[in-house]
């Protein structure tokens, strides 16, 4: 993964279109994660939209706002400088999960069982859920390719005032 | 070279310092708290009297060198007056310290109710690190504790305190726990929950005198007449702005110091962010004072921008509370409460202690409570301050008002 020179970051794809509700991302992303099979504690989430028949697979964009890392009063969120994605220290997070209501996007989740909180931290630049996916619903590709720039402009319309930096 | 003074080194004064430092390399930034502490969060504080984290997992920034190394002066320093003809801050010890532009991030302090006996030893807020210990120090196992005030920070105390294990008594005035974050439904499930878990919720009740009891100890008297004895009495009956540095100048104040949308003041080079400004209200259209972490970390960023030329409109205040009583988290967001033409929708298990109320306002989604959901609940965030019209999903979402996330991600990504 790192191959020694710096590569242009790289962000998770999601089309829906593709995705078939099979879930094979979020039992990857719990195995490798929380080392169970156990789509409960998966960071990424399919959502099923019965009355379409579509399913949407969704999970943090790492977005430039980083409402979570901002809003943690212990300091406990930070970017890897590697990858971008805004990671959560269990060593320094107190479970206090004012992260979760900070975050407008609602992918920052409490863990009851541990007290601490989880988000996608893109699994080190080597994301399992993208691996996971037989239909490339979910690829992990370059940043400025993944149309994350609709999601970012939600992310200015809640921000407070500046545009995002992507 | 510009001087920015930042008075409060709490959550907004640190991430203005930082902000400021992201934005002029070469000013000269002061950051002055009054504690004799490095910068720390109130809001870690349950943390460690539970004793899950030591006193430096408070700590805003866990390095020693982080503010040295950011070029970010922090001293301690009681401030006596602002004087804003002359830029200038008078300090406690007289000392002048001239300021281009000046930052009042001054906090809150607990509300002292009047009830006699508050002085006793033994009687405590939980609001500072000092005051942590001391609780730390007298709710031993098996202690009698009460603890005046099951508002936010009453329950979020609560959990801490029984976690240690004491006898708690709980005396709130008003008719249900966290008056001001839950409505009857939501109030009454927390009460059961904790009265469950061993704790003699009071409510509407008063205290009308804590005691020295003979032999040691406190008697805390309620109005009812019932006396409880105590080892410890905790006293979080709410907080209010620390506002008294505005209150001689020109700068306006009103329950806080009142800021426009870039988080000036009357004033045009004096800020106030955090706890003790009260800022336009996304909600309301009105202004707030919201005594919360987010708020707090949005002031300081923004103020900080505007200090240092990068003209940022603060987008307003949204009331967001997240709890966890002893278990049971709760959340709040923006009007739960409704109001004049809101529609609601509810989902009530009480039996498993679950609970979701929304507040619409036309196809938006303008307040939420939440108890014992705690997935996604930040995408209400998104929803309400998002101004998300839900087109079709509003009509879902009365029909269950868990689907949250789908309702936005169906009216946002189709």
């Amino acid at each position: 993964m790192n191959t020694g020179k710096r590569l242009m970051q790289k962000s998770l794809h999601i089309d829906p279109g593709k995705c078939t509700g099979c879930l094979q991302c979020e039992m990857a992303c719990s195995l490798d994660n929380e080392g169970a099979f156990n789509p409960a504690k998966s960071r990424i989430k399919v959502f099923d939209f019965h009355a379409e028949g579509r399913f949407v697979p969704y999970t943090c964009t790492q977005c430039a706002e980083a409402w979570c890392m901002k809003a943690c009063p212990v300091d406990a969120i930070s970017v890897d400088t590697l990858t971008g994605a805004k990671v959560v220290s269990d060593a320094l997070c107190v479970g206090c999960k004012v992260c979760t209501i900070a975050c407008p996007f609602g992918t920052i989740n409490y863990n009851q069982t541990t007290g601490k909180v989880l988000k996608c931290d893109l699994c080190g630049g080597d994301p399992e859920c993208a691996k996971a996916c037989p239909t490339s619903a979910i690829t992990f590709i370059d940043a400025d390719w993944t149309g994350l720039e609709r999601m970012r402009d939600w992310a200015s319309k809640t921000d407070s005032g500046t545009r995002a930096e992507a | 070279m510009a001087r920015y003074v930042i008075v409060g080194a709490g959550p907004a004064g640190v991430i203005a310092a930082e902000t400021l430092r992201q934005q002029d390399a070469d000013g000269e930034i002061v950051l002055l708290g009054g504690e004799p502490e490095p910068p720390y969060s109130r809001m870690a504080i349950p943390y460690y009297l539970t004793g899950g984290i030591e006193e430096s997992g408070t700590h805003l920034r866990k390095a020693q060198d982080h503010y040295a190394k950011l070029g970010i002066e922090v001293r301690q320093a009681a401030v006596s007056k602002v004087d804003t003809g002359a830029n200038s801050l008078v300090l406690a010890d007289g000392s002048a310290l001239p300021y281009d532009q000046l930052l009042l991030a001054t906090g809150a302090s607990p509300v002292r109710p009047p009830v006699p006996g508050l002085d006793l030893p033994g009687v405590h807020h939980c609001w500072t690190l000092e005051d942590a210990r001391q609780i730390a120090d007298l709710a031993d196992p098996g202690a009698s504790v009460v603890l005046m005030g099951a508002g936010f920070i009453g329950c979020i105390i609560l959990e801490s305190l029984l976690a240690r294990d004491v006898k708690l008594t709980v005396v709130e005035m008003e008719d249900r726990m966290l008056p001001r974050m839950m409505d009857q439904t939501g109030g009454a499930m927390i009460k059961r929950w904790c009265e469950d878990k061993g704790t003699s919720v009071l409510t509407s009740t008063k205290v009308t005198e804590i005691k020295a009891a003979d032999g040691g100890g406190l008697q805390v008297v309620l109005d009812s007449g019932e006396q409880v004895p105590a080892a410890l009495v905790v006293v979080a009956t709410g907080v209010k702005s620390n506002a008294e540095l505005a209150q001689d100048g020109d700068i306006k104040v009103d329950q806080g110091i009142v800021v426009d949308n870039y988080l000036r003041t009357s004033v045009p080079n004096v800020y106030a962010a955090g706890d003790v400004a009260q800022a336009p209200d996304h909600s309301t259209g009105g202004w707030s004072v919201l005594a919360i972490q987010p708020t707090a970390a949005d002031h300081g960023r923004v103020a900080a921008l505007n200090m240092a030329g990068v003209e940022t409109t603060y987008k307003g205040n949204l009331a967001m509370n997240v709890l966890d009583t002893a278990g049971l988290v709760s959340v709040s967001f923006g009007r739960w409460d409704g109001g004049d033409g809101c529609e609601t929708a509810e989902s009530v298990d009480a039996e498993n202690f679950r609970y979701m109320r929304l507040v619409f306002d036309g196809d938006r989604v303008v307040g939420a409570l939440c108890l014992g959901h705690t997935d996604h609940v930040g995408v209400l965030r998104g929803l309400i301050q998002g101004d998300v019209r839900l087109g079709d999903w509003k009509a879902r979402l009365q029909a269950d008002p868990c689907r949250i996330m789908e309702a936005y991600l169906g009216s946002t990504l189709s």
